[in-house]
Protein backbone atom coordinates (compact mmCIF):
# COMPACT_ATOMS: atom_id res chain seq x y z
CA UNK A 1 0.00 0.00 0.00
CA UNK A 2 1.45 3.35 -1.02
CA UNK A 3 0.95 5.02 2.34
CA UNK A 4 3.39 2.60 3.94
CA UNK A 5 6.24 3.23 1.56
CA UNK A 6 7.68 5.81 3.95
CA UNK A 7 10.08 4.37 6.53
CA UNK A 8 7.92 3.10 9.40
CA UNK A 9 9.91 4.88 12.08
CA UNK A 10 9.35 8.35 10.62
CA UNK A 11 5.71 7.72 9.87
CA UNK A 12 5.06 6.50 13.37
CA UNK A 13 6.59 9.59 14.84
CA UNK A 14 4.68 11.82 12.48
CA UNK A 15 1.26 10.36 13.22
CA UNK A 16 1.94 10.27 16.93
CA UNK A 17 2.88 13.93 16.88
CA UNK A 18 -0.18 14.92 14.89
CA UNK A 19 -2.47 13.06 17.20
CA UNK A 20 -0.75 13.56 20.56
CA UNK A 21 1.58 16.53 20.39
CA UNK A 22 4.23 16.88 23.09
CA UNK A 23 3.04 19.22 25.75
CA UNK A 24 4.99 20.61 28.65
CA UNK A 25 4.45 18.60 31.76
CA UNK A 26 1.63 20.39 33.56
CA UNK A 27 0.51 17.45 35.62
CA UNK A 28 2.07 14.29 36.96
CA UNK A 29 2.26 12.64 33.58
CA UNK A 30 2.47 14.51 30.30
CA UNK A 31 0.44 13.22 27.43
CA UNK A 32 3.46 11.70 25.78
CA UNK A 33 4.49 9.87 28.91
CA UNK A 34 0.98 8.70 29.53
CA UNK A 35 0.67 7.18 26.11
CA UNK A 36 3.70 5.13 26.99
CA UNK A 37 2.27 4.11 30.34
CA UNK A 38 -1.04 3.02 28.81
CA UNK A 39 -1.37 -0.69 28.55
CA UNK A 40 0.34 -2.59 25.78
CA UNK A 41 -1.38 -4.87 23.34
CA UNK A 42 -0.14 -7.95 25.20
CA UNK A 43 -1.50 -6.71 28.48
CA UNK A 44 -4.84 -6.01 26.87
CA UNK A 45 -4.97 -9.40 25.23
CA UNK A 46 -4.29 -11.17 28.48
CA UNK A 47 -6.71 -9.14 30.64
CA UNK A 48 -10.01 -10.58 31.64
CA UNK A 49 -12.77 -9.20 29.41
CA UNK A 50 -15.28 -7.29 31.44
CA UNK A 51 -17.81 -6.43 28.76
CA UNK A 52 -18.10 -8.34 25.52
CA UNK A 53 -20.39 -7.60 22.61
CA UNK A 54 -20.92 -10.20 19.92
CA UNK A 55 -22.59 -9.46 16.60
CA UNK A 56 -24.54 -6.57 18.03
CA UNK A 57 -27.14 -5.10 15.70
CA UNK A 58 -29.21 -2.16 16.84
CA UNK A 59 -32.28 -0.64 15.18
CA UNK A 60 -34.11 2.62 15.68
CA UNK A 61 -37.40 1.39 14.30
CA UNK A 62 -36.48 0.29 10.77
CA UNK A 63 -33.25 2.21 10.69
CA UNK A 64 -30.20 0.10 11.48
CA UNK A 65 -27.73 2.06 13.58
CA UNK A 66 -25.21 -0.66 14.47
CA UNK A 67 -24.08 -3.46 12.17
CA UNK A 68 -22.59 -6.61 13.63
CA UNK A 69 -20.41 -4.98 16.26
CA UNK A 70 -18.18 -7.37 18.20
CA UNK A 71 -15.98 -5.62 20.71
CA UNK A 72 -14.26 -6.75 23.91
CA UNK A 73 -13.68 -4.26 26.67
CA UNK A 74 -11.03 -5.55 29.07
CA UNK A 75 -11.10 -5.02 32.81
CA UNK A 76 -9.29 -2.05 34.31
CA UNK A 77 -8.68 -0.58 30.90
CA UNK A 78 -9.92 2.56 29.24
CA UNK A 79 -11.52 1.78 25.89
CA UNK A 80 -12.06 4.82 23.69
CA UNK A 81 -14.69 4.82 20.94
CA UNK A 82 -13.84 7.25 18.19
CA UNK A 83 -15.43 8.07 14.87
CA UNK A 84 -17.19 10.87 13.01
CA UNK A 85 -20.56 12.24 14.10
CA UNK A 86 -23.45 9.88 13.68
CA UNK A 87 -21.39 6.72 13.43
CA UNK A 88 -23.12 5.00 16.33
CA UNK A 89 -20.62 5.40 19.17
CA UNK A 90 -23.13 6.88 21.60
CA UNK A 91 -25.78 4.39 20.55
CA UNK A 92 -23.34 1.59 21.27
CA UNK A 93 -22.47 3.07 24.63
CA UNK A 94 -26.07 3.38 25.63
CA UNK A 95 -26.67 -0.26 24.79
CA UNK A 96 -24.21 -1.30 27.42
CA UNK A 97 -26.42 -0.13 30.27
CA UNK A 98 -29.67 -0.56 28.40
CA UNK A 99 -30.47 3.14 28.41
CA UNK A 100 -31.76 2.71 24.87
CA UNK A 101 -34.67 0.78 26.33
CA UNK A 102 -36.15 4.12 27.27
CA UNK A 103 -36.49 5.12 23.61
CA UNK A 104 -39.59 3.84 21.87
CA UNK A 105 -39.28 1.52 18.93
CA UNK A 106 -35.70 0.36 19.41
CA UNK A 107 -34.64 -3.25 19.05
CA UNK A 108 -31.46 -5.14 19.71
CA UNK A 109 -30.01 -8.29 18.18
CA UNK A 110 -26.88 -10.04 19.32
CA UNK A 111 -25.29 -10.47 22.72
CA UNK A 112 -23.85 -8.13 25.25
CA UNK A 113 -22.13 -9.96 28.09
CA UNK A 114 -21.19 -8.40 31.38
CA UNK A 115 -18.88 -10.77 33.25
CA UNK A 116 -20.17 -13.53 31.04
CA UNK A 117 -23.90 -12.92 31.58
CA UNK A 118 -26.10 -11.64 28.77
CA UNK A 119 -27.66 -8.37 29.89
CA UNK A 120 -30.50 -8.63 27.38
CA UNK A 121 -31.57 -12.02 28.64
CA UNK A 122 -35.20 -12.12 29.69
CA UNK A 123 -35.57 -11.53 33.39
CA UNK A 124 -32.50 -9.33 33.76
CA UNK A 125 -32.94 -6.77 36.49
CA UNK A 126 -32.24 -3.58 34.60
CA UNK A 127 -32.15 -1.53 37.78
CA UNK A 128 -29.34 -3.72 39.15
CA UNK A 129 -27.53 -3.55 35.82
CA UNK A 130 -27.51 0.21 35.90
CA UNK A 131 -26.03 0.16 39.38
CA UNK A 132 -23.15 -1.94 38.11
CA UNK A 133 -22.70 -0.01 34.88
CA UNK A 134 -22.68 3.72 35.60
CA UNK A 135 -22.95 6.50 33.07
CA UNK A 136 -21.71 10.07 32.77
CA UNK A 137 -23.43 12.17 30.14
CA UNK A 138 -22.08 14.69 27.69
CA UNK A 139 -23.76 17.69 29.21
CA UNK A 140 -23.45 17.59 32.97
CA UNK A 141 -26.87 17.09 34.50
CA UNK A 142 -26.74 17.40 38.26
CA UNK A 143 -30.05 17.19 40.07
CA UNK A 144 -31.48 20.50 41.32
CA UNK A 145 -30.54 19.54 44.85
CA UNK A 146 -27.56 19.99 47.15
CA UNK A 147 -24.13 18.57 46.33
CA UNK A 148 -24.53 16.01 49.10
CA UNK A 149 -27.94 14.90 47.87
CA UNK A 150 -26.65 14.51 44.33
CA UNK A 151 -23.93 12.10 45.29
CA UNK A 152 -26.07 10.33 47.89
CA UNK A 153 -28.92 9.70 45.42
CA UNK A 154 -27.50 6.48 43.98
CA UNK A 155 -26.96 4.78 47.35
CA UNK A 156 -30.28 6.10 48.61
CA UNK A 157 -32.30 4.54 45.85
CA UNK A 158 -30.34 1.34 46.40
CA UNK A 159 -31.74 1.28 49.91
CA UNK A 160 -29.00 2.70 52.10
CA UNK A 161 -30.55 4.76 54.86
CA UNK A 162 -27.86 5.15 57.48
CA UNK A 163 -26.60 8.69 57.64
CA UNK A 164 -23.05 7.70 58.59
CA UNK A 165 -22.76 5.27 55.71
CA UNK A 166 -24.04 7.88 53.28
CA UNK A 167 -21.61 10.46 54.64
CA UNK A 168 -18.75 8.04 54.10
CA UNK A 169 -19.81 7.23 50.56
CA UNK A 170 -20.24 10.90 49.66
CA UNK A 171 -16.79 11.79 50.94
CA UNK A 172 -15.14 8.81 49.29
CA UNK A 173 -16.68 9.51 45.90
CA UNK A 174 -16.01 13.22 46.00
CA UNK A 175 -12.38 12.46 46.84
CA UNK A 176 -12.16 9.98 43.98
CA UNK A 177 -13.58 12.60 41.67
CA UNK A 178 -11.00 15.14 42.87
CA UNK A 179 -13.77 17.47 44.01
CA UNK A 180 -13.72 17.02 47.78
CA UNK A 181 -11.24 19.79 48.58
CA UNK A 182 -13.33 22.29 46.67
CA UNK A 183 -16.68 21.47 48.21
CA UNK A 184 -16.11 19.89 51.60
CA UNK A 185 -17.33 23.01 53.39
CA UNK A 186 -20.40 23.55 51.30
CA UNK A 187 -21.99 20.19 50.76
CA UNK A 188 -25.42 21.66 51.42
CA UNK A 189 -25.11 24.23 48.67
CA UNK A 190 -26.96 23.79 45.43
CA UNK A 191 -25.13 21.69 42.88
CA UNK A 192 -26.08 24.16 40.17
CA UNK A 193 -23.87 26.83 41.69
CA UNK A 194 -20.76 24.89 40.70
CA UNK A 195 -18.82 25.69 37.55
CA UNK A 196 -19.16 23.51 34.45
CA UNK A 197 -16.05 21.49 35.17
CA UNK A 198 -17.01 21.00 38.79
CA UNK A 199 -20.51 19.92 37.80
CA UNK A 200 -19.12 17.29 35.49
CA UNK A 201 -16.82 16.00 38.21
CA UNK A 202 -19.85 15.95 40.50
CA UNK A 203 -21.65 13.81 37.95
CA UNK A 204 -18.67 11.47 37.90
CA UNK A 205 -18.71 11.29 41.71
CA UNK A 206 -22.43 10.61 41.55
CA UNK A 207 -21.90 7.75 39.12
CA UNK A 208 -19.19 6.30 41.34
CA UNK A 209 -21.42 6.32 44.39
CA UNK A 210 -23.26 3.17 43.35
CA UNK A 211 -19.91 1.37 43.30
CA UNK A 212 -20.16 0.31 39.67
CA UNK A 213 -17.83 -2.09 37.92
CA UNK A 214 -17.98 -0.27 34.62
CA UNK A 215 -18.10 3.46 33.94
CA UNK A 216 -19.51 4.67 30.63
CA UNK A 217 -18.63 8.20 29.62
CA UNK A 218 -20.26 9.92 26.69
CA UNK A 219 -17.93 12.74 25.61
CA UNK A 220 -17.49 13.84 29.22
CA UNK A 221 -15.22 16.78 28.51
CA UNK A 222 -16.74 18.09 25.29
CA UNK A 223 -18.55 20.95 27.00
CA UNK A 224 -15.61 21.93 29.20
CA UNK A 225 -12.76 24.42 29.01
CA UNK A 226 -9.21 23.05 28.59
CA UNK A 227 -8.31 23.22 32.28
CA UNK A 228 -11.38 21.28 33.33
CA UNK A 229 -10.84 18.87 30.47
CA UNK A 230 -7.34 18.17 31.78
CA UNK A 231 -8.73 17.59 35.26
CA UNK A 232 -11.31 15.12 33.94
CA UNK A 233 -8.69 13.29 31.89
CA UNK A 234 -6.42 12.97 34.91
CA UNK A 235 -9.38 11.61 36.78
CA UNK A 236 -10.04 8.96 34.16
CA UNK A 237 -6.43 7.93 34.28
CA UNK A 238 -6.57 7.47 38.03
CA UNK A 239 -9.91 5.70 38.03
CA UNK A 240 -8.97 2.97 35.62
CA UNK A 241 -7.16 1.01 38.30
CA UNK A 242 -10.45 0.43 40.03
CA UNK A 243 -13.03 0.56 37.24
CA UNK A 244 -13.41 -0.45 33.64
CA UNK A 245 -14.01 2.66 31.58
CA UNK A 246 -15.51 3.08 28.15
CA UNK A 247 -15.33 6.60 26.81
CA UNK A 248 -16.80 8.07 23.66
CA UNK A 249 -14.89 10.98 22.33
CA UNK A 250 -14.83 13.22 19.31
CA UNK A 251 -11.41 14.40 20.15
CA UNK A 252 -8.74 12.06 18.87
CA UNK A 253 -5.99 13.65 20.86
CA UNK A 254 -8.02 12.95 23.95
CA UNK A 255 -8.44 9.33 22.93
CA UNK A 256 -4.71 9.03 22.44
CA UNK A 257 -3.96 10.67 25.77
CA UNK A 258 -6.36 8.75 27.90
CA UNK A 259 -7.13 5.31 26.54
CA UNK A 260 -5.50 1.90 26.47
CA UNK A 261 -7.59 0.50 23.65
CA UNK A 262 -9.31 2.40 20.88
CA UNK A 263 -12.16 1.32 18.65
CA UNK A 264 -12.92 3.20 15.45
CA UNK A 265 -16.54 3.28 14.35
CA UNK A 266 -17.81 4.39 10.98
CA UNK A 267 -21.46 4.47 9.93
CA UNK A 268 -22.49 1.86 12.46
CA UNK A 269 -19.66 -0.55 11.68
CA UNK A 270 -16.72 -1.28 13.90
CA UNK A 271 -13.88 -0.69 11.48
CA UNK A 272 -10.89 -1.41 13.67
CA UNK A 273 -9.98 -1.93 17.29
CA UNK A 274 -6.56 -2.15 18.83
CA UNK A 275 -4.19 -0.95 21.50
CA UNK A 276 -4.06 2.83 21.38
CA UNK A 277 -0.33 3.05 20.77
CA UNK A 278 -0.62 0.72 17.82
CA UNK A 279 -3.84 2.07 16.36
CA UNK A 280 -2.59 5.62 16.21
CA UNK A 281 0.81 4.77 14.80
CA UNK A 282 0.15 1.78 12.59
CA UNK A 283 -3.53 1.50 11.82
CA UNK A 284 -4.43 -1.61 9.90
CA UNK A 285 -7.33 -0.18 7.92
CA UNK A 286 -7.00 2.65 5.45
CA UNK A 287 -10.22 4.20 6.70
CA UNK A 288 -8.81 4.40 10.19
CA UNK A 289 -5.67 6.04 8.95
CA UNK A 290 -7.67 8.53 6.90
CA UNK A 291 -9.75 9.44 9.90
CA UNK A 292 -6.95 9.92 12.37
CA UNK A 293 -4.87 11.94 9.98
CA UNK A 294 -7.83 14.19 9.45
CA UNK A 295 -8.61 13.39 5.83
CA UNK A 296 -12.26 13.21 6.76
CA UNK A 297 -14.44 13.44 9.81
CA UNK B 1 -25.70 67.86 9.53
CA UNK B 2 -25.78 64.88 7.30
CA UNK B 3 -26.96 62.61 10.10
CA UNK B 4 -30.27 64.34 10.40
CA UNK B 5 -32.46 63.50 7.45
CA UNK B 6 -34.29 66.30 5.76
CA UNK B 7 -37.31 64.16 5.27
CA UNK B 8 -38.13 61.16 7.54
CA UNK B 9 -37.64 57.89 5.70
CA UNK B 10 -40.47 55.35 5.81
CA UNK B 11 -42.84 57.66 7.68
CA UNK B 12 -45.66 55.20 7.69
CA UNK B 13 -43.65 52.45 9.39
CA UNK B 14 -42.70 54.76 12.23
CA UNK B 15 -46.24 55.97 12.61
CA UNK B 16 -47.63 52.44 12.58
CA UNK B 17 -45.16 51.37 15.24
CA UNK B 18 -46.07 54.26 17.50
CA UNK B 19 -49.79 53.77 16.89
CA UNK B 20 -49.54 50.08 17.74
CA UNK B 21 -47.86 50.64 21.07
CA UNK B 22 -50.44 53.32 21.94
CA UNK B 23 -53.20 50.88 21.03
CA UNK B 24 -51.75 48.18 23.26
CA UNK B 25 -51.46 50.64 26.09
CA UNK B 26 -55.11 51.64 25.68
CA UNK B 27 -56.22 48.01 25.77
CA UNK B 28 -54.28 47.41 28.94
CA UNK B 29 -55.70 50.53 30.54
CA UNK B 30 -59.18 49.48 29.55
CA UNK B 31 -58.97 46.08 31.17
CA UNK B 32 -57.35 47.39 34.31
CA UNK B 33 -59.82 50.24 34.63
CA UNK B 34 -62.72 47.87 34.14
CA UNK B 35 -61.37 45.79 37.01
CA UNK B 36 -60.77 48.81 39.19
CA UNK B 37 -64.22 50.26 38.50
CA UNK B 38 -65.80 46.92 39.34
CA UNK B 39 -63.92 46.58 42.57
CA UNK B 40 -64.52 50.16 43.53
CA UNK B 41 -68.25 49.86 42.99
CA UNK B 42 -68.48 46.71 45.05
CA UNK B 43 -66.38 48.02 47.87
CA UNK B 44 -68.25 51.27 47.97
CA UNK B 45 -71.58 49.53 47.96
CA UNK B 46 -70.86 47.05 50.69
CA UNK B 47 -68.09 48.48 52.84
CA UNK B 48 -70.29 49.99 55.51
CA UNK B 49 -72.16 46.77 56.01
CA UNK B 50 -69.00 44.84 56.84
CA UNK B 51 -68.66 44.20 60.52
CA UNK B 52 -67.64 41.51 62.92
CA UNK B 53 -71.33 40.70 63.39
CA UNK B 54 -71.59 40.23 59.68
CA UNK B 55 -68.98 37.53 59.84
CA UNK B 56 -70.39 35.74 62.82
CA UNK B 57 -74.13 35.99 62.25
CA UNK B 58 -76.24 33.62 60.33
CA UNK B 59 -78.53 34.71 57.58
CA UNK B 60 -81.73 36.41 58.62
CA UNK B 61 -84.84 38.01 57.23
CA UNK B 62 -83.57 41.32 58.48
CA UNK B 63 -80.64 42.73 56.56
CA UNK B 64 -79.23 44.40 59.65
CA UNK B 65 -78.93 41.08 61.38
CA UNK B 66 -77.91 39.02 58.37
CA UNK B 67 -74.49 37.48 58.44
CA UNK B 68 -72.30 35.30 56.29
CA UNK B 69 -71.11 32.76 58.79
CA UNK B 70 -72.95 29.77 57.36
CA UNK B 71 -71.81 30.55 53.83
CA UNK B 72 -68.21 31.23 54.79
CA UNK B 73 -67.83 28.09 56.82
CA UNK B 74 -69.66 26.10 54.18
CA UNK B 75 -67.36 27.39 51.43
CA UNK B 76 -64.25 26.67 53.42
CA UNK B 77 -65.36 23.14 54.19
CA UNK B 78 -66.34 22.69 50.58
CA UNK B 79 -62.97 23.84 49.25
CA UNK B 80 -61.15 21.70 51.78
CA UNK B 81 -63.03 18.56 50.87
CA UNK B 82 -62.73 19.29 47.16
CA UNK B 83 -58.99 19.61 47.58
CA UNK B 84 -58.79 16.29 49.43
CA UNK B 85 -60.70 14.55 46.65
CA UNK B 86 -59.35 16.25 43.54
CA UNK B 87 -55.63 16.62 44.27
CA UNK B 88 -54.70 12.94 44.70
CA UNK B 89 -56.85 11.82 41.79
CA UNK B 90 -55.72 14.68 39.53
CA UNK B 91 -52.01 14.48 40.28
CA UNK B 92 -52.08 10.69 40.15
CA UNK B 93 -53.71 10.78 36.73
CA UNK B 94 -51.15 13.29 35.49
CA UNK B 95 -48.27 11.12 36.72
CA UNK B 96 -49.72 8.05 35.06
CA UNK B 97 -50.32 9.79 31.73
CA UNK B 98 -46.91 11.43 31.64
CA UNK B 99 -44.63 8.77 33.06
CA UNK B 100 -46.27 5.37 32.84
CA UNK B 101 -48.71 5.20 29.98
CA UNK B 102 -47.16 4.03 26.72
CA UNK B 103 -47.65 6.28 23.71
CA UNK B 104 -50.65 4.64 22.13
CA UNK B 105 -53.79 5.75 20.39
CA UNK B 106 -55.72 5.07 23.57
CA UNK B 107 -53.57 7.55 25.45
CA UNK B 108 -54.12 10.22 22.81
CA UNK B 109 -57.87 9.72 23.04
CA UNK B 110 -57.83 10.04 26.82
CA UNK B 111 -55.68 13.15 26.57
CA UNK B 112 -58.04 14.73 24.08
CA UNK B 113 -61.06 13.94 26.20
CA UNK B 114 -59.57 15.49 29.28
CA UNK B 115 -58.79 18.66 27.38
CA UNK B 116 -62.38 18.77 26.16
CA UNK B 117 -63.78 18.17 29.61
CA UNK B 118 -61.90 21.21 30.87
CA UNK B 119 -64.10 23.36 28.67
CA UNK B 120 -67.47 21.85 29.56
CA UNK B 121 -69.75 24.34 31.35
CA UNK B 122 -69.92 23.66 35.04
CA UNK B 123 -73.73 23.38 35.07
CA UNK B 124 -73.33 20.13 33.15
CA UNK B 125 -71.22 18.78 35.97
CA UNK B 126 -73.93 19.98 38.33
CA UNK B 127 -76.54 17.91 36.58
CA UNK B 128 -74.17 14.92 36.54
CA UNK B 129 -73.58 15.41 40.24
CA UNK B 130 -77.30 15.50 40.88
CA UNK B 131 -77.88 12.22 39.13
CA UNK B 132 -74.79 10.41 40.32
CA UNK B 133 -73.94 11.62 43.80
CA UNK B 134 -77.20 12.97 45.15
CA UNK B 135 -79.50 10.28 43.86
CA UNK B 136 -77.67 7.18 42.66
CA UNK B 137 -75.11 7.11 45.44
CA UNK B 138 -77.50 8.52 48.01
CA UNK B 139 -75.23 11.25 49.29
CA UNK B 140 -78.25 13.48 49.60
CA UNK B 141 -77.84 17.22 49.24
CA UNK B 142 -74.97 17.27 51.62
CA UNK B 143 -71.53 18.75 51.56
CA UNK B 144 -69.94 15.55 50.26
CA UNK B 145 -72.11 15.68 47.16
CA UNK B 146 -71.12 19.32 46.66
CA UNK B 147 -67.43 18.54 47.05
CA UNK B 148 -67.64 15.57 44.71
CA UNK B 149 -69.38 17.64 42.05
CA UNK B 150 -66.84 20.44 42.32
CA UNK B 151 -64.09 17.81 42.09
CA UNK B 152 -65.49 16.80 38.73
CA UNK B 153 -65.47 20.43 37.65
CA UNK B 154 -61.83 21.13 38.48
CA UNK B 155 -60.31 17.69 37.85
CA UNK B 156 -59.51 18.29 34.15
CA UNK B 157 -57.78 21.56 35.02
CA UNK B 158 -55.67 19.94 37.69
CA UNK B 159 -54.72 17.08 35.40
CA UNK B 160 -53.71 19.42 32.59
CA UNK B 161 -51.65 21.80 34.72
CA UNK B 162 -49.96 18.94 36.58
CA UNK B 163 -49.06 17.32 33.28
CA UNK B 164 -47.55 20.58 32.08
CA UNK B 165 -45.57 20.87 35.28
CA UNK B 166 -44.19 17.34 34.88
CA UNK B 167 -43.36 17.92 31.25
CA UNK B 168 -41.41 21.03 32.17
CA UNK B 169 -38.94 19.01 34.22
CA UNK B 170 -35.95 18.48 31.89
CA UNK B 171 -35.61 14.95 30.56
CA UNK B 172 -31.94 14.99 31.52
CA UNK B 173 -33.05 14.65 35.14
CA UNK B 174 -34.99 11.51 34.27
CA UNK B 175 -32.05 10.07 32.35
CA UNK B 176 -29.61 10.75 35.15
CA UNK B 177 -31.95 9.17 37.67
CA UNK B 178 -32.50 6.01 35.64
CA UNK B 179 -28.80 5.72 34.85
CA UNK B 180 -28.12 5.58 38.60
CA UNK B 181 -30.34 2.54 38.99
CA UNK B 182 -33.55 4.16 40.24
CA UNK B 183 -36.90 2.58 39.49
CA UNK B 184 -39.58 4.56 37.72
CA UNK B 185 -41.47 5.20 40.94
CA UNK B 186 -38.33 6.37 42.73
CA UNK B 187 -37.61 8.77 39.89
CA UNK B 188 -41.14 10.18 40.04
CA UNK B 189 -41.29 10.47 43.81
CA UNK B 190 -37.74 11.64 44.53
CA UNK B 191 -36.94 13.78 41.50
CA UNK B 192 -39.89 14.69 39.30
CA UNK B 193 -42.56 15.53 41.84
CA UNK B 194 -40.32 17.76 43.96
CA UNK B 195 -39.12 19.56 40.86
CA UNK B 196 -42.62 19.99 39.46
CA UNK B 197 -44.24 20.88 42.77
CA UNK B 198 -44.17 24.71 42.55
CA UNK B 199 -45.93 24.80 39.19
CA UNK B 200 -48.33 22.07 40.23
CA UNK B 201 -49.23 23.92 43.38
CA UNK B 202 -49.98 27.10 41.48
CA UNK B 203 -52.25 25.16 39.15
CA UNK B 204 -54.00 23.42 42.04
CA UNK B 205 -54.66 26.61 43.95
CA UNK B 206 -55.96 28.35 40.86
CA UNK B 207 -58.29 25.42 40.28
CA UNK B 208 -59.49 25.55 43.88
CA UNK B 209 -60.07 29.29 43.55
CA UNK B 210 -62.34 28.50 40.66
CA UNK B 211 -64.16 25.90 42.72
CA UNK B 212 -64.69 28.49 45.42
CA UNK B 213 -66.50 30.78 43.04
CA UNK B 214 -68.72 28.22 41.33
CA UNK B 215 -72.44 28.68 41.92
CA UNK B 216 -74.08 26.80 39.06
CA UNK B 217 -73.17 23.24 39.97
CA UNK B 218 -74.17 23.83 43.57
CA UNK B 219 -77.52 25.20 42.46
CA UNK B 220 -78.01 22.13 40.29
CA UNK B 221 -77.42 19.69 43.12
CA UNK B 222 -79.82 21.67 45.19
CA UNK B 223 -77.66 23.19 47.88
CA UNK B 224 -79.66 25.27 50.28
CA UNK B 225 -79.67 29.03 50.17
CA UNK B 226 -81.19 29.86 53.52
CA UNK B 227 -79.19 28.04 56.10
CA UNK B 228 -78.90 28.96 59.72
CA UNK B 229 -76.32 26.43 60.86
CA UNK B 230 -72.83 25.31 59.99
CA UNK B 231 -72.38 21.83 58.62
CA UNK B 232 -71.07 19.23 61.05
CA UNK B 233 -70.89 15.99 59.14
CA UNK B 234 -70.18 15.21 55.52
CA UNK B 235 -73.79 14.58 54.67
CA UNK B 236 -75.09 17.76 56.24
CA UNK B 237 -76.82 20.41 54.23
CA UNK B 238 -74.74 23.44 53.51
CA UNK B 239 -74.51 26.71 51.64
CA UNK B 240 -71.65 28.49 49.98
CA UNK B 241 -70.56 32.08 49.45
CA UNK B 242 -71.55 32.39 45.78
CA UNK B 243 -74.96 30.91 46.54
CA UNK B 244 -75.59 33.22 49.44
CA UNK B 245 -74.54 36.26 47.43
CA UNK B 246 -76.78 35.16 44.59
CA UNK B 247 -79.69 34.70 46.93
CA UNK B 248 -79.27 38.12 48.52
CA UNK B 249 -78.90 39.85 45.19
CA UNK B 250 -82.25 38.47 44.16
CA UNK B 251 -84.05 39.81 47.21
CA UNK B 252 -86.48 42.70 46.90
CA UNK B 253 -85.12 44.75 49.76
CA UNK B 254 -82.29 46.99 48.64
CA UNK B 255 -80.42 46.58 51.89
CA UNK B 256 -79.86 42.99 50.96
CA UNK B 257 -78.03 44.16 47.86
CA UNK B 258 -75.63 45.99 50.12
CA UNK B 259 -75.21 42.84 52.15
CA UNK B 260 -74.52 40.96 48.95
CA UNK B 261 -71.79 43.44 48.08
CA UNK B 262 -70.28 42.89 51.52
CA UNK B 263 -70.40 39.17 50.83
CA UNK B 264 -68.56 39.73 47.57
CA UNK B 265 -65.84 41.57 49.45
CA UNK B 266 -65.45 38.61 51.76
CA UNK B 267 -65.32 36.23 48.82
CA UNK B 268 -62.63 38.32 47.15
CA UNK B 269 -60.68 38.43 50.38
CA UNK B 270 -60.72 34.64 50.59
CA UNK B 271 -59.60 34.35 46.97
CA UNK B 272 -56.76 36.82 47.47
CA UNK B 273 -55.66 34.96 50.57
CA UNK B 274 -55.58 31.67 48.67
CA UNK B 275 -53.53 33.18 45.90
CA UNK B 276 -51.18 34.80 48.38
CA UNK B 277 -50.64 31.41 50.00
CA UNK B 278 -49.89 30.02 46.54
CA UNK B 279 -47.29 32.72 45.92
CA UNK B 280 -45.60 32.21 49.29
CA UNK B 281 -45.60 28.42 49.03
CA UNK B 282 -44.27 28.60 45.52
CA UNK B 283 -41.37 30.86 46.35
CA UNK B 284 -40.47 28.73 49.35
CA UNK B 285 -40.52 25.54 47.32
CA UNK B 286 -38.54 27.17 44.55
CA UNK B 287 -35.85 28.03 47.06
CA UNK B 288 -35.74 24.40 48.16
CA UNK B 289 -35.38 23.21 44.61
CA UNK B 290 -32.44 25.52 43.96
CA UNK B 291 -32.89 25.91 40.24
Amino acid sequence: MPSFSVAPGNKQKRILEVVAPQTTARMPLSSAERSVVSRSADEIASSKKKVITRNLNFFYGNNQALHDVSLDMPEHCVTALIGPSGCGKSTFLRCLNRMNDMIEGTSVQGDILLDGTDIYRRGTDVVELRKRVGMVFQKSNPFPKSIYENVAYGPRVAGIRSRTVLDEIVEKCLRQAALWKEVENRLKDSALQLSGGQQQRLCIARALATNPDVLLMDEPASALDPKSTAAVEDLIFELKDRYTIVIVTHNMQQAARVSDQTAFFYEGHLVEVGATNELFTLPKEKQTEDYITGRFG
Amino acid sequence: MSLVAEKPSRPFAKFASRAFSVLCYLCMSLSISALIVLLWQVVQYGWEWLSWDFLTNFSSRFPQKAGIKAALVGSLYLVGMTALLSVPIGVGTAIYLEEYAPKSRWRTIVQLNIANLAGVPSIVYGILGLGLFVQAMHFGRGILAGAATLTLVILPIIILTSQEALRAVPSTIREASYALGATRWQTVWLQLLPAALPSMLTGIILALSRALGEAAPLVAIGAATYVRFTPEGIFDKFTALPLQIFHWTGDAKEDFHHIAAAGIIILLAVLITMNAIAVVLRSRLNKKIRW
